[in-house]
């Protein structure tokens, strides 16, 4: 495993939204697998890939116009705590801006636990 | 009853005028001594009788948070229309205007975000039908 990101202690950064710092130690990978099962969440995975840092609003935007998710933006942004939680998406503050970047490293530990 | 008028909350009015006309490209429609302010207002040239926009003082103790709350979600509470947003996102880029989201088609617009300098997020948008 190279630098076996999503397991190293040291490294690991859970949200500092949701605070779910004893969750997200205890067991991030299960986090990933728990993060990924909502349709939402793979959604916003989906769009984050196809433009990486978005600030919230053009992520409620995308997940309205192209996906046909009637969510408030509460709740995408609860959905963004979880993926944040799981190593999945990466909030970066920049002055007053905040935008939203996709991780894989979390997916490719996965991938290569198992890749024959 | 008609609508004539609509505001954006900015922090300083002359440099909210200087944007708004040298780099949005709106002109200046009435300027009028109010208080310790002015009653600012620009229009768009090619519509000039049309809506005025008020280049509005933020004093307001409400109005700081509730600009800074937008800001940080990348909400514009204003849109205006432009015939293409691409030539405008270059347009403005080159003139040094900051996008929070560059030119993105959502169905029926292509949309883009910018920050006006004054404390706000504007967006463009480009109808592509009816």
């Amino acid at each position: 495993m190279p630098a076996g990101r999503v397991l190293d202690r040291e490294t690991w950064r859970p949200s500092r939204l949701t605070c779910k710092y004893t969750l997200a130690y205890l067991g991030p990978v299960s986090d990933v697998f728990q993060a990924l099962a909502a349709p939402a969440r793979r959604a916003i995975l989906d769009e984050l890939q196809e433009r990486d840092r978005q600030t919230l609003f053009e992520l409620c935007t995308r997940l309205t116009m192209k996906h046909g998710l009637e969510l408030s933006r509460q709740a995408i942004s609860q959905h963004l705590d979880v993926l944040e939680s799981a190593g999945l998406v990466i909030t970066e503050r920049e002055g007053r801006y905040k935008f939203h970047h996709l991780e894989t490293g979390p997916l490719r530990a996965i991938f290569e636990r198992w890749t024959v | 009853m008609r609508i004539v008028l609509t505001s954006v909350y900015v922090d300083d009015q002359a440099k909210a005028l200087a944007f708004y006309t040298d780099v949005l490209g709106f002109v200046k429609k009435k300027d009028i001594a109010f208080g310790k302010s002015r009653w600012l207002t620009v229009v768009s040239p090619d519509d000039p009788d049309s809506t005025e926009l008020l280049l509005e003082p933020d004093g307001h103790p409400a109005a700081g948070p509730f600009k800074d709350a937008l800001v940080n979600d990348g909400i514009p509470f204003t849109s205006f229309d432009v015939d293409d947003v691409h030539a405008e996102y270059e347009r403005l880029t080159g003139l040094g205007v900051r996008f929070t989201q560059a030119p993105v088609e959502m169905g029926p617009v292509t949309v883009a975000v910018f920050d006006d300098t004054c404390g706000n997020l504007i967006q463009i948008a480009e109808r592509s039908g009816q």
